[in-house]
């Protein structure tokens, strides 16, 4: 079976500084990744690198048999990568139905044809907000919301525009622990349903119970991938983390 | 309500406001009336760009101006009807602003509406430079005392008054029908946040080119029977500052989210500078909209539209 996301080489410099050096990683389809690092290791930029926010000057990114090089942000999200950002971006002046309305109109209408009708996105608006316990917040607006409503907002709107990939981007950051058991049983429920998933974290015992593979990031270079028991247990990982 | 419907409410408002001046008959009602549906037109089009997406133009004089100068040196080589000359002002300006977006998208915020500014001063050089169009002694351009086609025979300046009236209607028709489309959902996207538009497949970068040309289309429009309206056309007039101040103080009083909010910006700023004009004098005009705009920034920051919308969430709620 080949990789779905393959991403090779990848080099991104700002000014002087070196952000990736050289990261290569390969996600199978229906694959649970968990990408972790310390503060400042690249894991955002490789995300940005991958999605389309920023452009790697070295190395290539393959999605789906089809390379994104040189593709703006929007144009991976109509070949099904998506994403959740780190700090939570609503549209603040749109309701919560209104926000899943976006990738519904510009991403799913535009690759499968148009959905049916306005009852259509409607309800499939509904759905979305149902998945993630917002239904009855459908008409609220997102400065109504709770720290873990917003996540999970962040997360139904990534899921709207029916991706193949899911990139959550510390979707758990500043969370208690029964709302991050929400989120996990949220993309556990998703991978379920067929969506690859990347799972960038610093919460261990979340990626731990999440990820079928983890892979690691040190100062832009990529130093483990492999098992999550493995991985935890690699010398150069525990350095990374606690230190000489 | 949907577009056709709405339209049709528009056109048979347009009738009926164009039968009463018509009755009335006042030359004066015709001259101030025209100067308000002209901030209509342009307060409308400056929100397609400032307010649907939040890019804020300083520059609405120089689209304005583009349209009255395209209308100038059309007159001069081949007279055309008018409302040809407001196509041909609609499409330079709107190319222009297709040029302007490219080159200034990349930028955001202040230094966007920075490089709009400098466009206008770029262009002021050029026609004040340009001797064909009247460079910087001005341009005259004598208004026929009627319209005549046939038998049909109307005072001239009534015949603007409907004109603007009509570019009145159509651009709010335009400003309401974007903004319940998908493309007004896309727009709403770009003025909220741009990376999370993209991220949900929004092409923000050709939205915002759509935004730059009508936006500068219409503003093209209002400009092109302005030489026809003043009679003589200088560099001064058309790049005015006024035009620019008015077209972001109208829809900011009014409320930028809505097509309403510009309409109500644009009668009530309009009107009460037409009042002081006759009755104090017309330099007090800036100090009236400088005064209201500083004044509803404290009341009402989302404008009148914004204000009325909040208290009926209120209610609701």
């Amino acid at each position: 079976m080949s990789a779905l996301l393959h991403v090779d080489n990848i080099t991104k410099r700002f000014g002087g500084f070196v952000a990736l050096d050289g990261v290569t990683l390969e996600v199978m389809p229906g694959e649970r990744l968990g990408l972790i690092g310390p503060n400042g290791s690249g894991k955002s930029t490789l995300v940005n690198c991958i999605c389309g926010t920023l452009q790697n000057e070295v190395g290539s990114v393959r999605f789906n048999n089809q390379t994104m090089d040189g593709l703006a942000a929007n144009e991976r999200t109509h070949r099904g990568l998506a994403r959740s950002f780190q700090l939570p971006r609503p549209f603040h002046s749109m309701s919560l139905a209104d926000n899943l309305r976006i990738p519904l109109l510009y991403t799913v209408h535009a690759r499968s044809g148009p959905l049916r009708s306005a009852g259509d996105l409607d309800d499939r608006c509904n759905e979305l907000l149902t998945m993630v316990g917002l239904a009855a917040k459908a008409h609220q607006m997102p400065r109504d919301l709770t720290q873990v409503e917003m996540r999970k907002l962040e997360l139904a709107r990534a899921v709207a525009a029916e991706p193949k990939l899911l990139i959550a981007d510390e979707s758990m950051a500043g969370l208690s622990h029964s709302e991050v058991d929400d989120i996990l049983a949220l993309l556990l429920k998703l991978n379920e349903r067929g969506i690859t998933i990347i799972l960038i974290e610093h919460i261990m015992s979340a990626v731990m119970k999440f990820s079928q593979r983890i892979a690691v990031l040190v100062s832009g270079k990529k130093i483990a991938d492999g098992k999550p028991d493995d991985v935890v247990r690699n010398p150069e990982v525990v350095r990374a983390y606690l230190g000489e | 309500m949907n577009t056709a419907k709405f339209s049709l409410i528009m056109a048979a408002i347009g009738v009926v406001i164009t039968l009463i001046a018509h009755a009335v008959g006042v030359d004066y009602l015709y001259f101030a009336s025209y100067t308000i549906l002209q901030f209509i037109v342009l307060a409308t089009a400056w929100n397609i760009l400032g307010g649907y997406c939040g890019y804020v133009n300083f520059g609405s004089a120089a689209f304005f101006a583009l349209g009255a100068y395209s209308s100038v040196f059309i007159h001069k080589m081949f007279p055309l009807p008018l409302p040809l000359l407001i196509v041909i002002g609609a499409v330079v300006s709107g190319v222009v602003g297709l040029g302007m977006g490219y080159l200034t998208l990349r930028l955001r915020g202040s230094f966007f509406a920075i490089a709009t500014l400098a466009l206008a001063v770029v262009l002021q050089t050029l026609v004040v430079n340009w001797d064909f169009v009247g460079g910087s002694r001005g341009a005259y351009i004598i208004r026929p005392e009627y319209l005549e086609i046939g038998s049909f025979k109307i005072p001239y300046i009534e015949y603007l008054f409907i004109l603007m009236l009509a570019l009145a209607i159509i651009a709010l028709v335009t400003a309401r029908t974007i903004e319940r489309s998908q493309l007004g959902f896309g727009f709403a996207t770009i003025r909220d946040d741009e990376l999370a538009a993209e991220a949900c497949g929004v092409p923000t970068l050709k939205l915002k080119l759509i935004a730059t040309t009508l936006s500068g289309a219409f503003m093209g429009m209002a400009g092109a029977p302005f030489p026809y309206y003043i009679g003589y056309l200088q560099p001064q007039s058309a790049f005015g500052l006024e035009y620019a101040v008015n077209s972001i103080a109208m829809p900011m009083i009014g409320g930028t989210t809505s097509w309403i909010g510009p309409l109500v910006g644009a009668i009530l700023l309009g009107t009460a500078q037409q009042y002081a004009t006759v009755t104090i004098s017309s330099a007090v005009n800036l100090l009236i909209v400088g005064l209201m705009l500083v004044g509803f920034v404290i009341i009402a920051p989302n404008g009148i539209v914004g204000l009325v919308q909040e208290r009926l969430r209120r209610k609701r709620s």
